[in-house]
């Protein structure tokens, strides 16, 4: 159940992203990192890396790049996000925001490193670029951490006032 | 004890990932045409998601737009857009042609020019990573097309068919950072290479270095690449520094809009380029 929530986790990152690409012309951010990272942490460093495996083939895939290029740096950052949620505690904003600026750079540097290596892409100053999607990835990643902790919160509040209107209607 | 053998069998499948990874690597490198089975079946099947999940927003959209809009003035809006798309792409096609009457080899009949067939496709989805400059379209091998095919809108062009999948392809943007096609200034005829610079501008290289070009030059497609026709609108000289005293940078800005692609047409029928020569003997050509 737990994989299957995780991979419907991924593949409604990849669907979102797809339909902002299409209505923004291109994205900053890469929601699909953001949620492999998220698994990584959440369920660990093995969770994360097929996550970020299966993940970035996708991306390969429907991208028309070579296949591989994105899966490495996303089981990376995978297997990073679950190593620094077993190893450390990470659950201030402020830590888990370097996770995933972390998380997004080692993902790029793969990326980018691969592609100049081979020949397949070429990039005149990436850092900026890099760094402006990193930035951009670790706002979303706290967001959907806040979400995620939001909403059994938010469905216990409903719960209660759900409650507190039936009693009202009984007595 | 149990949790070393976990970090263990962890760190093992991560050494076994990044191998497998390379190797799939290598082997595309190797074979430029890579795996096409796994591609084509991820392809097929997550594009049929997103078909459907575009359905659904678009049947949401349009019954937002009935009660917002008066239904008759939408129809007829939509009918004079697309009849404007078709217009204006037999204008590129009668601009092209009117080039080619001026070219030599046209004058002597060696490259006949063929009509256009084009069909419409609606964008159903962008890029997955904000690595690539991708979208998905609604039309696949169901309707006729095939890998390299050109993808144009009415400002221009768009880019190339990359992964077609049963009901949907994948195209991949000129302004990809992997895309490349062959163009040339039409004011001067100098011919170079327009590569995306990944920010939704181009540039262009293999340049002559007695080449003259200008800020506001139109550039079209050249039509020797084997995938762009001949004459497509690619778009306009934006800059031209020069770099040292042999080199000069020169950027492109497309004329297509890539924020806003909703309908595109992709070229199914020979373009005038793959045509074959007339078989009129050298030397005894008619004038």
């Amino acid at each position: 159940m737990t994989a299957l929530r995780m991979a419907a986790l991924v593949f409604a990152a990849a669907l979102l992203q797809g339909a902002l690409a299409r209505s923004s012309g291109g994205a900053l951010g890469d929601l699909v990192l953001v949620a492999v990272v998220a698994v990584g942490l959440l369920h660990g460093r093995v969770a994360g890396l097929l996550t970020g495996t299966a993940a970035g083939l996708l991306q390969d895939a429907l991208g028309g790049g070579t296949l591989g290029l994105s899966g490495l740096g996303k089981c990376a950052a995978g297997y990073l996000a679950g190593v620094a949620g077993t190893q450390f505690i990470v659950t201030q904003w402020m830590s888990r925001g370097f996770l995933f600026l972390g998380a997004s750079l080692l993902n790029s540097a793969c990326f980018v490193g691969l592609s100049v290596l081979l020949g397949l892409r070429r990039y005149d100053n990436p850092i900026v670029e890099v760094v402006t999607q990193a930035v951009v990835n670790a706002a979303l990643g706290l967001l959907l951490f806040y979400v995620i902790e939001f909403l059994p919160t938010a469905r216990e509040q409903w719960n209660a006032v759900v409650e507190r209107r039936r009693k009202r209607r009984y007595h | 004890m149990a949790s070393a053998d976990a970090g263990r069998r962890a760190r093992s499948l991560l050494v076994a990932v990044v191998l497998g990874h390379v190797l799939l690597i290598s082997a595309q490198v190797a074979t430029p045409g890579g795996p096409s089975l796994l591609r084509t079946t991820v392809v097929a099947v997550v594009t049929e998601f997103q078909e459907a999940g575009w359905l659904a927003a678009g049947a949401i959209h349009s019954v937002w737009d009935a009660y917002a809009a008066l239904r008759g003035v939408r129809e007829e809006n939509a009918r004079l857009a697309r009849e404007n798309i078709d217009l204006r792409v037999q204008l590129q096609q009668a601009r092209a042609n009117a080039a080619g009457a001026d070219d030599m080899r046209a004058l002597l009949g060696l490259r006949p020019h063929l009509p256009w067939k084009t069909t419409g496709a609606d964008v159903v989805a962008g890029s997955l990573s904000p690595d690539f400059r991708a979208i998905t379209i609604d039309k696949g091998f169901g309707d006729g097309i095939a890998r390299d095919m050109p993808v144009i809108n009415a400002a221009g062009v768009l880019g190339r068919v990359a992964q077609p999948a049963g009901n949907t392809a994948t195209v991949q943007l000129i302004i990809d950072r992997s895309a490349a096609a062959a163009v040339r200034i039409d004011r001067t005829r100098t011919e170079g290479i327009a590569l995306g610079n990944g920010d939704g501008t181009l540039r262009l290289e293999y340049l002559s270095a007695t080449a003259e070009i200008a800020e506001g030059d139109t550039v079209v497609t050249a039509g020797i690449d084997g995938v762009y026709p001949p004459g497509l609108g690619v778009g306009r000289v934006e800059r031209v520094e020069r770099v040292g005293p042999a080199y000069r940078q020169v950027v492109i800005r497309p004329f297509a809009d890539f924020s806003r692609l909703e309908t595109v047409l992709v070229l199914v029928a020979p373009a005038p380029v793959w045509a074959p020569p007339l078989s009129a003997p050298e030397g005894k050509v008619e004038r």
